[in-house]
């Protein structure tokens, strides 16, 4: 590394030298150089293997393409098949239970997740021994990969797994399940799992954001003889609005994108009643062999994730971004 | 872990109400037995697993609770024996380092032109990239793997790294644009007055001076790229290399499948599996945390 910034250093400066005075031109056309050449690659890498493969889906959705694509596929017009591709994932009850666990994903973290978040913040929000282990703990479940969390609670969760073994050791053998194969529950622990791998990232960001309440605040509101609650309720809470609302916003982004976790505990089964969105285009448009039609799905997954993100900022985040990223370049 | 003293406890916020009383006596052991049952839900599945992989398989079966008897080494040792799973490390070392590596250098570059240059197309050069966050991977996905083959590059390293840099370069380059438009012009114009060139400027001032971002920026990438799975099962998991140089998440789905019978060992595989994530964890849990904090809060 150092080797590249000795000798890249002096070899540009000296270059520069006689072009620092005589024509103005050449001075603007060195820094257009720069500019090319320092942003060249990762607008090259970017357009490339970002732009172009968004794009591309939005053309293959509009194609009926076997699994062994060509390019050539494309201009078949026996395989021009319009918005049948859309039509057809619309008309799926499969694709409409994947959007219904989806949204109801997305609910339930910002209903449950949230509220459990904050409060369990607030109420650890003081001085605490043994705080930074209990942070490094709780932070845990978020480290680990997505596909070794779920994997784990594969194991943990079949009928003869921990989970089953623990409730009929305490007693509660009532209650035992076959957590990830009953379709009538899957969801739920499938919810009950992501409540347990995000819920401490949740916590510490919440708890971040309390260490921008002033204290001051709460003292005043106490010594006037507010309660613990009213304190939180009406000083705390407001105060962390961006904190939430930001929480949020990511949770709803990952709650539309949801795959790795499910793929790898129940792969959408049983039933579809996991199943999402992603796993549904995967399982159509890679394993199933139909990259047109898993596009569209693609498409449709980007529309919605794109229209709730919108509202949510327009309504939501309005105030708290204001322009961070449209101003961020001043 | 024990009770906190009242002197560090959050009692200071008034001394003559009966609620302070009250919280004190109830408070401070409610809230330490909290923290340890969220500690406790937190880690218990991972001890489960961890702890689960030095049993038999025989005696998982016949009691999935309660404490190995015997305590047996083998599935470790078979797993720390084994050139799979080692094989699965070294290559989601490969992935990752390459990929923090590019997206370090290539975002870097990108942020100084757009944080330090004025240019026309300057700030539409940062919503196009800003833009970036609102287009995943998954909407990507089936085109971006159907775009590699046609490249040559499905089924190989480089077709799981360039894509993932590309995708890491927004959130690099929010990242790192006000972090190098916070160092003061008037370093850069001392800099000039002494016959540095921009780029020289860039290399031997800014670079250091931004250390602290590039390395969170860095952090961020080499998890993201560690635990990533999307990526690696539609390119290499569908391609031609052998299972013993799959990435991590892969390779352990793929012997949790393989093995599903012995749960011992892929016990011991998983919870394997999780100890480089850990470690690393440990050793970055300020740039992981400041990172996502500090990014979400823009």
């Amino acid at each position: 590394m150092t080797s590249v910034i000795e000798s890249v250093g002096p070899a540009v400066s000296a270059g520069s030298t006689p072009a620092r005075h005589p024509r103005p031109g050449a001075g603007r056309a060195r820094k257009r150089a720069e500019i090319v050449l320092f942003v060249g690659p990762a607008l090259l890498l970017f357009l490339g293997f970002v732009i172009l493969p968004v794009l591309l889906a939005g053309v293959y959705s509009f194609y009926n393409l076997p699994q062994s694509f060509q390019w050539d596929d494309l201009a078949d017009p026996e395989r021009f098949v319009g918005f049948a591709n859309y039509a057809r994932a619309l008309e799926d009850p499969a694709f409409i239970r994947s959007v219904g666990n989806n949204f109801l994903i997305l609910s339930l973290s910002l209903l449950i997740q949230g509220p459990l978040a904050i409060g369990i913040a607030l109420l650890l929000n003081r001085r605490l021994r043994g705080r930074g282990v209990l942070r490094l703990l709780i932070f845990v479940p978020y480290v680990l990969a997505e596909v070794i969390a779920g994997l784990s609670w594969k194991l943990l969760l079949q009928p003869q797994g921990g989970v089953n073994a623990l409730l009929e050791a305490l007693g509660l053998g009532a209650f035992t399940q076959n957590w990830l194969a009953d379709p009538n529950i899957a969801l739920w622990t499938m919810f009950a799992i992501l409540t347990w791998k995000y819920v401490g990232f949740a916590i510490l960001l919440m708890l971040a954001g309390l260490q921008g309440v002033p204290e001051e605040l709460a003292e005043a509101a106490a010594i006037d003889g507010a309660s613990w609650w009213q304190v939180q309720r009406h000083i705390t809470i407001p105060l962390l609005g961006p904190t939430i609302r930001i929480w949020a916003f990511l949770s709803i982004i990952g709650a539309l994108q949801l795959f790795d976790m499910v793929w790898v505990t129940t792969r959408g089964g049983p039933l579809n009643a996991t199943s999402t969105m992603a796993t549904y285009m995967v399982e159509k448009g890679q394993f199933g062999g139909q990259p047109g039609f898993g596009s569209a799905v693609a498409v449709i997954l980007f529309l919605i994730s794109l229209v709730v993100a919108l509202v949510y900022q327009r309504f939501a985040l309005r105030r708290d971004l204001a322009g961070s990223i449209t101003r961020g370049v001043r | 872990m024990s009770v906190a003293s009242p002197a560090l406890g959050g009692t200071r916020t008034t001394g003559h109400d009966p609620v302070p009383r009250h919280r004190f006596d109830w408070g401070q052991p409610f809230i330490v037995l909290l923290a340890l049952v969220i500690a406790a839900i937190a880690i218990g599945p991972v001890l489960y697993v961890f702890v689960g992989g030095f049993r038999t398989t025989a005696d998982l079966n016949a009691n999935p609770v309660g404490l190995p008897s015997p305590w047996t080494l083998d599935n470790w040792s078979a797993v720390l024996g084994s050139p799979r799973f080692w094989g699965n490390v070294a290559s989601s070392m490969i992935l990752a380092v390459g990929t923090t590596a590019g997206v370090v250098i290539v975002g870097v570059m990108a942020a100084f032109v757009i944080a330090r240059y004025t240019f026309r197309g300057r700030e539409g050069l940062y919503l196009l990239f800003a833009a970036g966050l609102m287009f995943p991977l998954t909407v990507a996905a089936l085109p971006l793997t159907l775009l590699l083959r046609t490249l040559g590059l499905h089924g190989t390293f480089l077709g799981v790294i360039i894509p993932s840099i590309a995708f890491a370069l927004p959130t690099t380059i929010i990242i790192l644009v006000p972090f190098l438009r916070a160092i003061p012009d008037e370093l850069e114009e001392a800099a000039a007055i002494d016959g540095t060139t921009r780029v020289g400027f860039f290399w031997r001032i800014l670079l250091p001076l931004s250390m602290p971002g590039l390395v969170t920026v860095g952090v961020l990438a080499f998890v993201g790229s560690w635990n990533g799975y999307l990526l690696p099962l539609l390119v290499i998991s569908t391609g031609t290399l052998p299972q013993e140089l799959w990435p991590l998440p892969l390779g352990v789905t793929q012997f949790s499948t393989q093995y599903s019978q012995d749960t011992g060992a892929v016990l011991a595989y998983t919870s394997l599996s999780m100890i480089p994530a850990l470690v690393f964890f440990l050793f970055a849990e300020k740039r992981i945390v400041g990172g996502l904090t500090g990014a979400v809060k823009g």
